[in-house]
């Protein structure tokens, strides 16, 4: 990008987010539900919850969905929706533990895993951009066909990964730390500093604010569109890596309803489905209450129905909360 | 039969890597299928074994999204490909119940001479059964069972409730043999909407009570490996010393392996559920918690294949004095452990 195609910044509807819960008074609610659930977890189970070992297991788990969302954040402040999450990150988790694959090495099935991702985004931002196909109907089809090639690949059998080279990396530490956690953090640093603090990032609020406009102050809105697919797919990729060294297998059903819990965690995060606003600290802190929230019903030994219908309740709140603080907001 | 799919799969694997993911990918995409038709059918005695008059078998079964019900296609093909004059006519799985009616009825009016049904809900697909009989063809009913007899000749499934009584049998023992007071047993169930894993947690619930042991943290998984390594990992930070854990499904077992040795958690021993060859190796292997498994075994199958063409043929079953074919047949869940694994190694399943 020339400076002379850049839009002016102030013909841009963008704010620049800045890493502060001052920023967001939004924010803070959803931060205290985080740690509501995190003081119910310390009084019910004091002797377990805040150790390291269970501290780490919530990060591991929140890891890959973690990561989809925050793709899905990219998809939904540029205005769209990907329904397809769930299943890209089941084939590319088949694809990268076929046996052929798995013959050439680890290199190899990561960079399979990441292409398949970055690949079917791709599709889905072709479809979106360019073939004007609306978001929620072009990825409802890599929903269903993405899994149904999937199920095509693997036979519908979970294929157990042999390679001890990706296992012993991918399940490691580094530093003391889960490889799967540093991975987490390192996609979210990324993702928040592009969303952030570049151009692509501005880019992506001010399609989501008005694609019109934006269209009009010199932005490539098409291949900008595509490109935001491009970021949620390959985001599934990364997470189809992380769920097959959990699991050490690579199954047609991996990332089964990702892409309602990833909306779920995107939404209550703060960002508008309407596109145009949002921010990765709100999808992070949703993503980390469902996982605390299960992680604390499984501590107590609670049922799972139980946990739904709270799961329910707490995205039901959330919202509630954040129209009361927007509200309280705009209208002084 | 077995070469053509895995051609057609390849070149179509190899169109999707084109377009999604270029030339890099082009040599990463077969699967070679290990061992598919593996399931050896356990032995059949007297002149059963000989040829007959021709039979007509019409199959019908829901999806193959899962491991186990992969098998049980797979089983029914394999077993009639072992009889000269038995004519196979498969349709497609599926999970939707209308399709499923539709599919039987097309088989009954081919004039096929035995129906073997897996209905994807026993309820929905009674009528049609019935439909069947009263047409003069014997339905032999496989696994999920019609509301009413009047709806099948035979019906042959396993056992859910023994699974349950089964493992849990299995580790009280292994537990009273080690002296273990109040011991802390876990369980990974599956979906716990279905009958089946109810009447398993009642089975082994049942089971343990009578040794005087109870079930400490539950959770229940979604029978894949992703939702077995979630719940688990989960289930072993709440339970900071297991003795025991049963887990229901040897397809999410690979995920419950995945969380245990995550974890780095050896303390207990483990029992899996429907005995899949994965499950069967590392049992074998005994490096790791895992000791044994309760057969649910997908070979029913095979059975279901072998009576439908001894019914076709008004043949009864070589050892039993009986002229006829039982009208209910229910497998057993075998324990598998390390001393007699081998035995069972040729019912296990690729999950």
């Amino acid at each position: 990008m020339t400076e002379t195609q850049a839009p002016p910044q102030e013909a841009l509807p963008v704010e620049r987010k800045r890493f502060s819960f001052r920023a967001d008074p939004r924010l803070l609610g959803l931060a205290g539900v985080l740690v509501v659930l995190c003081l119910v977890g310390q009084f019910t189970r004091p002797e377990l919850f805040f150790t390291e070992s269970n501290i780490s297991t919530i990060l591991r788990l929140a890891a890959a969905i973690g990561v989809v969302s925050v793709g899905m954040t990219f998809v939904i402040i540029s205005g769209g929706i990907d329904l397809s999450v769930g299943s890209m990150v089941g084939l590319a988790g088949v694809w990268l533990t076929t046996l052929a694959t798995q013959s050439y090495g680890p290199w190899v099935m990561v960079l399979c895993g990441l292409a398949v991702g970055l690949g079917c985004g791709l599709v889905n931002g072709v479809l979106v951009a360019y073939g004007k196909v609306v978001p929620f109907i072009a990825t409802l089809a890599m929903y269903v066909s993405a899994r149904g090639l999937a199920e095509r690949i693997s036979g519908r059998r979970t294929q157990v990964v042999a390679d001890q080279d990706f296992l012993a990396f991918f399940r490691g530490d580094l530093l003391g730390i889960p490889v799967l956690i540093w991975l987490f953090a390192l996609v979210f640093a990324v993702g928040w500093v592009v969303l952030n603090r570049t151009t692509f990032g501005r880019r992506t609020y001010a399609v989501g604010g008005n694609i019109e406009a934006s269209r009009l102050a010199g932005i490539n809105v098409k291949r900008h569109l595509a490109l935001v697919y491009g970021v949620a797919g390959l985001c599934c990729g990364i997470a189809a890596l992380m769920v097959v060294a959990r699991t050490t297998a690579g199954a047609s059903t991996n990332g089964m309803f990702y892409e309602l819990d990833a909306i779920a965690a995107v939404v209550i995060g703060g960002t508008l489905l309407t596109g145009g606003r949002g921010s990765l600290i709100g999808t992070l802190i949703g993503v980390l209450i469902f996982t605390v929230l299960s992680n604390l019903f499984t501590l107590n030994n609670l049922d799972t129905d139980i946990q739904n219908i709270a799961k329910g309740v707490i995205i039901v709140l959330a919202v509630l909360l954040q129209f009361r603080a927007r509200k309280a907001r705009t209208s002084p | 039969m077995a070469e053509q799919p895995f051609l057609g799969r390849r070149g179509f694997l190899l169109g999707g890597a084109a377009v999604g993911a270029g030339a890099l990918l082009a040599g990463c995409t077969s699967n070679t299928p290990a061992n598919s038709e593996s399931n050896a059918p356990v032995a059949n005695a007297g002149t059963n074994a000989q040829p007959g008059k021709p039979v007509t078998i019409g199959f019908s079964a829901p999806a193959a999204d899962h491991g186990w019900i992969a098998a049980i296609t797979k089983n029914a093909k394999a077993q009639a490909q072992k009889f000269s004059e038995v004519k196979f006519n498969a349709t497609e799985g599926t999970n939707d119940v209308n399709q499923q009616i539709s599919q039987v009825e097309t088989l009954i009016n081919a004039k096929v001479d035995v129906l073997v049904i897996l209905p994807f809900d026993g309820k929905a697909l009674t009528s049609v059964g019935q439909q069947a009989m009263d047409a003069g063809i014997p339905v032999i009913n496989l696994d999920r069972v019609f509301d009413t007899p009047l709806a099948y000749r035979t019906w042959i499934g396993g056992d859910n409730y023994r699974m349950g009584v089964n493992a849990g049998n299995y580790i009280a023992k292994q537990l009273k043999a080690k002296n273990v007071a109040n011991p802390i047993i876990g369980e990974v169930a599956g979906i716990d909407s279905l009958p089946l894993t109810q009447e398993r947690s009642k089975g082994f619930a049942d089971a343990l009570g009578r040794a005087g042991f109870k079930v400490g943290p539950r959770v229940s998984a979604q029978f894949t490996s992703e939702s077995g390594e979630q719940q688990t990992a989960n289930l072993l930070q709440g339970a900071p010393k297991l003795d025991a854990l049963w887990n229901h499904d040897d397809d999410q077992g690979i995920g419950v392996n995945a969380a245990i040795d995550t974890a780095g958690r050896k303390e207990f021993l483990m029992v899996g559920g429907a005995g899949s060859k994965n499950m069967m190796n590392l049992i074998k292997a005994d490096a790791s918690p895992i000791k044994a498994t309760v057969l649910y075994s997908p070979s029913m199958a095979s059975t279901a294949i072998a009576l439908a063409r001894l019914l076709g043929q008004g043949k009864g079953i070589g050892d039993l004095a009986e002229h006829d074919i039982p009208a209910e047949i229910t497998t057993y869940s075998a324990v598998v452990t390390k001393e007699n694994v081998d035995q069972y190694l040729d019912v296990g399943f690729d999950s």
